[in-house]
């Protein structure tokens, strides 16, 4: 087979299979534009007859999604400082400073990751009960603050820093504090972005644990709220695909911004495994 | 002062801001992981339900009974049985599909590599639940794209989710389309590593394209291959939100989509039961130690 033709086959195949790919998102955004009903004949259309906005003027004004939408945000805002916050000191930490039992502690906290999250779930709700924490914003943010993966990224790429970058500061008098800092988290930004990418997307996709620990619909997220519309509203396909929207077009939009970093970070958790 | 002195007032100071620095990470994980997962296999041999909820003292410790109990449930072995074909047969589809467009986007007459990776990627960082919902309006018996692609080609209409012969397959092919992405950016890296000195070598002894691919590229992407398997097969075994918003929560029909951690949802945060829920969750826990466990051994030795 000539380079030419193999040049034409490889294009053809991959932008077919991109094109399939995407086609639910995008079908998703058109339907979310039709007429009540509209998406629902035969053969069902591809493209709105006359593209409306109806149905996000529905979500905001009738079935207040916009509540959800502030919700998510705040849980996913909160939820990404904190996990900056406490990741970057942890890591840092078992990179660079040496105490007694770091190595020990250190091992401990990777043997933690075979434990799946839902085994946990139970009595955290049970904990968080007694605690006066359920049906709230903490209650969602709580159990992302911290995490072994984070800590384990941040430790890794900050293993990279010089020792006598360090030392020269405190050479200098700086605290360790000042040290973090004025000196480590400058040098972090990149693994901190890659970290706020991953905690914000996942805690603005996570179903199963807001799910749980929020009862009353004015606390919902938006995956929540969004199944919950479901419920009373699954005839209307053209509310439903603008709920969608809603819902992914954040994420998608941070992703486009910062594919790079989070793709960096995929690979770099994964091939060097 | 001497610099030994100083050296180690420094390394004082030094291990108190490291243990300073890891305690706020360390006192989260232990309070809301660490903490309640030693109390769920404590929960696990009791019988705390919606009484225990109103009053703990009324809880009574019942050894393995939650344990003899789910062995003896049908509905826990459709739920598991369920899980494992999506795992079995889910798995390995999520993992072809990822190396087969790993292999078409890195391919040497590729343009635009970037592109198409971030387009193929976009369902992985897309919301679960809402995708979820597009996909439950795709599969529409009626109405829905999937059979209108069928009727092209002279398929009778399939009611995707009313049926339980269907269902799971709804499930499977939503979750390789949400996950292969994953996957497949991960191959593309390790694909990047292997060095093109080795293809040509092969080109000029006369190797076609398949024994190219058969004899250079899937043997060096083995531990690639075990990394992907493996997380994939991990992740999958806590398949839950997929049924969950495909059948309303149901699991059905028929508990054709029940899954594992579907099942501990219900049982636990719908009815209650959570001593039972809370076995569930161990026994869930210790197939997926067993897979990790199986990683850990097939890794070739030198590595971590």
């Amino acid at each position: 087979m000539s380079r030419r033709w193999s040049s034409v086959l490889v294009h053809t195949v991959l932008v077919a299979l991109t094109a399939a790919t995407l086609f639910p998102l995008l079908w998703m955004v058109s339907a979310s534009l039709m007429a009540t009903g509209e998406s629902m004949s035969t053969p069902p259309p591809l493209l709105p007859a006359s593209p409306t906005l109806a149905h996000y003027r529905d979500l905001f004004e009738r079935l207040s999604l916009g509540r959800s939408l502030a919700n998510s945000t705040l849980i996913a805002c909160l939820a990404t400082f904190f996990s900056l916050l406490f990741n970057s000191l942890a890591g840092y930490a078992f990179a660079k400073l040496r105490f007694p039992g770091r190595e020990r502690i250190f091992a401990g906290l990777l043997a933690l990751l075979v434990i799946p999250a839902q085994v946990a779930m139970l009595p955290l709700f049970l904990l968080l009960r007694t605690m006066g924490l359920v049906n709230t914003v903490w209650g969602v943010v709580i159990p992302s603050m911290a995490g072994i993966f984070g800590i384990f990224l941040v430790r890794q790429y900050a293993r990279s820093i010089p020792d006598e970058l360090l030392d020269a500061a405190r050479v200098d008098g700086a605290s360790e504090w000042r040290i973090y800092r004025s000196v480590v988290l400058p040098l972090l930004r990149p693994i901190l972005v890659t970290l706020a990418t991953f905690t914000f997307m996942g805690t603005w996709n996570d179903f199963m644990w807001p799910l749980i620990v929020l009862t009353d619909d004015s606390r919902y997220t938006l995956p929540v709220a969004l199944a919950n519309l479901l419920g009373e509203h699954a005839q209307d396909t053209e509310l439903m695909m603008a709920g969608a929207v809603l819902t992914v077009l954040p994420v998608l939009a941070l992703f486009a911004v910062l594919q790079r970093q989070y793709i960096a970070g995929i690979t770099a958790g994964g091939v060097k495994e | 002062m001497s610099t030994t002195a100083a050296l180690t007032r420094g390394g004082r100071a030094e291990a108190w801001a490291g243990r300073a620095f890891v305690a706020p990470a360390l006192l989260l994980i232990a309070v809301f992981f660490l903490f309640p997962v030693l109390a769920g296999f404590l929960l696990s041999l009791t019988d705390f339900d919606l009484y225990g909820v109103a009053d703990p003292s009324a809880v009574r410790v019942v050894g393995a009974a939650n344990y003899a109990a789910l062995l003896r449930s049908s509905v826990f072995w459709r739920a598991f049985a369920n899980t494992l074909v999506f795992v079995v047969v889910g798995g390995p589809l999520t993992v072809g599909a990822a190396l087969g467009t790993a292999v078409l986007v890195s391919a040497r007459a590729t343009r635009l590599r970037g592109l198409f990776r971030t387009l193929l990627f976009a369902p992985v960082v897309a919301t679960l639940v809402a995708v979820a919902v597009v996909w439950r309006y795709l599969y529409h018996p009626r109405f829905g794209f999937l059979n209108e692609l069928l009727g092209l080609v002279g398929i009778e209409p399939v009611n995707w989710l009313g049926e339980p012969k269907t269902a799971m397959l709804a499930i499977i092919l939503l979750a390789v389309w949400k996950n292969f992405g994953f996957s497949m950016v991960i191959f593309v890296a390790a694909l990047q590593a292997i060095p093109e000195h080795l293809y040509e070598a092969a080109r000029i002894d006369g190797a076609n394209a398949w024994q190219q691919f058969r004899r250079i590229t899937v043997p060096l992407l083995g531990p690639t291959f075990l990394f992907v398997g493996v997380t994939t097969a991990i992740g999958y075994f806590q398949l839950f939100s997929e049924p969950y918003v495909l059948t309303s929560g149901t699991g059905g029909p028929l508990d054709a989509t029940l899954s594992v951690v579907l099942h501990m949802y219900k049982e636990g945060f719908r009815w209650w039961n959570i001593g039972y829920a809370a076995s569930v969750a161990f026994v869930l826990f210790a197939v997926i130690l067993v897979f990790t466990l199986l990683q850990l051994r097939l890794r070739p030795r030198g590595e971590r």
